[in-house]
């Protein structure tokens, strides 16, 4: 064994990469269940984003664009699942089950003709002045420029929820929908925008994965990077910090364990395979034993204006 | 999670085969895949040979398939289902399918199965596979002489005897042509999961590996070493061509069309029997692709030691060979059987590491 191998920079760098498409995902759901749905379909939209990315960064030559449209056509699926919850109110765990079938058949016919074919590289942002900064310069400050948007969605979505009215009255929807309602807010108006931001970060997340991290179109790329991002949600009780922490923590312990195989570390592989799963669920626990769980009051319920 | 993916699996199928109106004279012919058919590698060579049953035989059979299918117990129900919509002959593609196989197998006596690369056989169900292991020998070699850094990163799924017995032939070919090459070896514990196996592949290259072996499915490795420059890899089941020249330098690709026709046939001529087959260079199962990117003699080299591996001439494993513990298990000139092979669970020696276990 040979641990001097790992070098702890690269290790870090490679963390925030790693981490980046449950973070944007997870953030996106997160504010989505804030405001009372849970939408399973994360995957879906994700994959879809991937793809769709993918397809118009190589037709345009511009990854920025990909990202873009990929924002677009996640946040596109997701209003299909607010109409279906919100005006037609459908189950929202069968639609959202849907929808990740949905999303993956679509992004297969999609990828058809972009299988083998190689994306235009995102350019890697070399911040002068800090990036020469000493050890923190290479982690934090030579990324492609989607880390950073992924950090400052986190930064905004924190400060929208708990800093500002609209923050207010999007946890109020989540929390009880009816007392919202009477208050005179628009229950299914505010919900439709949540869903259609979580289907925006989903569909720039699955983006990320396709063009950044592997990066070409596989059909099923995303692999359950959604359902990573949903557990998250849960892990991070609802706040865009602990999201943060939680995305971070999973990518860490994921690239780190691969980190300690390649240097033949002396831990069975077995356990190292399973530590990301397992420090997430420990960490739900110790989460949950302190009590406070912040799930909205109202999350998964069907909202009608008339009961 | 695994309630989810039942759901998957199941409504996934549901819309699979809703869509195959039955014709009663035809030959109906199943196929479980492990990967989606666009992984650019294992599940879309399977994928191509299905499509070269079709043209073979157009009329005469009609063939379904279920991609992604999860192995263990999700994918006895898949297969049940499959039996049930009336296939005549079920492919299951994958060594996790065993069990699930054998147990439906029991079940539908008059359906015939055959089973990529496992050990279990019944009166209706045969056990095909390849001898990935003899390509092994050609990259094994290539690796060997190319690496700078000493040090070869192999990305393996699982380990069972399949992988392990490819790391081992890879292993012993480059440290014969430089005995002072290292193996970092990452367990990644899927086929398939191109971000893992990127991350995979950046683990091994950010500590020094040049040459990055796979035994997953995706291009994704690949990708991340065309992303590092001066690295090379290896095509896997599938030629991988659109890295050519490099960082894909070669690759093995499994060719189970003219199988999947032979057997086919025999179905619809009444001959099918329960048979165990394992082919590699030789018989054409396993190819190995065109070699590009390298120095003239290396690559005539490469091909020259393809073409003995596939002439018999040269066995992959060729003693003097000691397990990873010192003990000796081939004796000079000794070649392996292949019962060794198809349970082998050690490392030879030279190796580091462990074998996690099972």
């Amino acid at each position: 064994m040979d641990l001097g191998q790992i070098n702890p920079l690269l290790l870090l760098a490679s963390l925030m990469v790693a981490a980046t498409p449950i973070l944007l995902a997870a953030i996106g759901e997160a504010v989505v269940e804030k405001s009372g749905v849970l939408n399973l379909g994360v995957e879906g939209m994700m994959i879809t984003g991937a793809v769709v990315g993918f397809a118009i960064s190589v037709n345009t030559g511009n990854p920025a664009v990909g990202f873009v449209g990929a924002a677009l056509a996640g946040a596109a699926l997701s209003l299909l699942f607010g109409v279906l919850v919100l005006y037609l109110m459908s189950n929202q765990v069968a639609t959202g089950l849907a929808l990740t079938l949905f999303g993956l058949g679509l992004s297969s016919l999609i990828g058809k003709p972009y299988e083998g074919v190689k994306a235009p590289s995102l350019a890697r942002l070399d911040i002068p002045v800090l990036g020469d900064i000493p050890v923190l310069g290479p982690i934090l400050f030579r990324h492609d420029p989607m880390v950073y948007v992924s950090l400052i969605i986190v930064a905004a979505t924190w400060f929208v929820l708990t800093r500002t009215r609209a923050g207010l009255i999007l946890r109020g929807v989540g929390e009880n929908h009816d007392a919202a309602h009477a208050l005179g807010y628009k229950v299914v108006h505010v919900r439709l925008l949540a869903i259609a931001f979580g289907g925006a970060c989903a569909g720039l997340g699955g983006a990320y994965v396709s063009l950044v991290r592997v990066p070409q179109w596989v059909e099923g790329m995303t692999a359950g990077a959604g359902w990573i991002a949903l557990a998250i949600v849960v892990f991070a009780s609802w706040r865009p910090w602990r999201v943060l922490l939680g995305a971070y923590l999973f990518g860490g312990i994921t690239v780190l364990q691969l980190n300690l195989q390649a240097a033949g570390a002396a831990i069975p592989v077995d356990i190292l395979a399973i530590s990301p799963y397992v420090v997430t669920i420990l960490v739900l626990v110790i989460i949950s034993l302190r009590g406070s769980h912040g799930a909205p009051g109202s999350l998964g319920r069907i909202f009608h204006a008339t009961h | 999670m695994r309630a989810v993916k039942t759901l998957l699996a199941s409504a996934a199928l549901a819309t699979g085969l809703s869509g195959a109106a039955m014709a009663q004279d035809k030959t109906k012919v199943g196929f479980i895949y492990v990967g989606p058919i666009g992984d650019g590698g294992y599940t879309y060579e399977h994928n191509q040979a299905r499509l070269a049953v079709e043209e073979h035989f157009g009329d005469k059979v009609e063939t379904v398939y279920q991609e992604s299918v999860p192995e263990g117990a999700d994918a006895e129900r898949a297969i049940t289902q499959m039996a049930l919509s009336g296939a005549d002959l079920i492919f299951t593609t994958s060594f996790g399918f065993m069990d699930p196989t054998v147990a439906v197998a029991e079940k539908f006596p008059d359906v015939k199965f055959e089973h990529a690369t496992g050990y279990k056989r019944a009166e209706n169900l045969s056990t095909y596979s390849a001898r990935f292991y003899e390509g092994r020998v050609v990259m094994g070699h290539i690796a060997g002489k190319m690496t700078k850094t000493n040090k070869i990163g192999y990305i393996a799924a699982f380990p069972i005897p399949e992988v392990i017995r490819g790391i081992n032939a890879t292993y012993l070919a480059a440290q014969k042509v430089n005995p002072d090459v290292e193996f970092s070896i990452i367990w990644a514990y899927t086929w398939f999961d191109p971000s893992k196996e990127a991350d995979a592949a950046q683990a091994l290259l950010e500590q020094g590996a040049d040459v990055i072996l796979q035994h997953t499915d995706s291009t994704a490795p690949q990708a991340a070493a065309e992303k590092a420059g001066n690295v090379i890899t290896f095509g896997q089941a599938s030629d991988m061509a659109e890295y050519k020249p490099r960082p894909r330098v070669t690759s093995i690709i499994d060719n189970w069309g003219p199988y999947y026709i032979d057997r086919v046939q025999a179905v619809m001529d009444g001959t099918w029997e329960s048979h165990d087959v394992w082919q590699g260079i030789g018989d054409g199962m396993v190819e190995i692709g065109e070699i590009t990117g390298l120095p003239e003699d290396l690559t005539k080299e490469a091909e020259d030691l393809r073409d003995r591996v596939g002439s018999g001439e040269l066995h992959a494993f060729t003693g003097p060979i000691n397990k990873q513990d010192g003990t000796p298990w081939l004796a000079e000139g000794e070649t392996a059987s292949d019962e060794d092979l198809l349970t082998m669970e050690f490392f030879v020696e030279g190796l580091t590491g462990e074998i996690p276990s099972n």
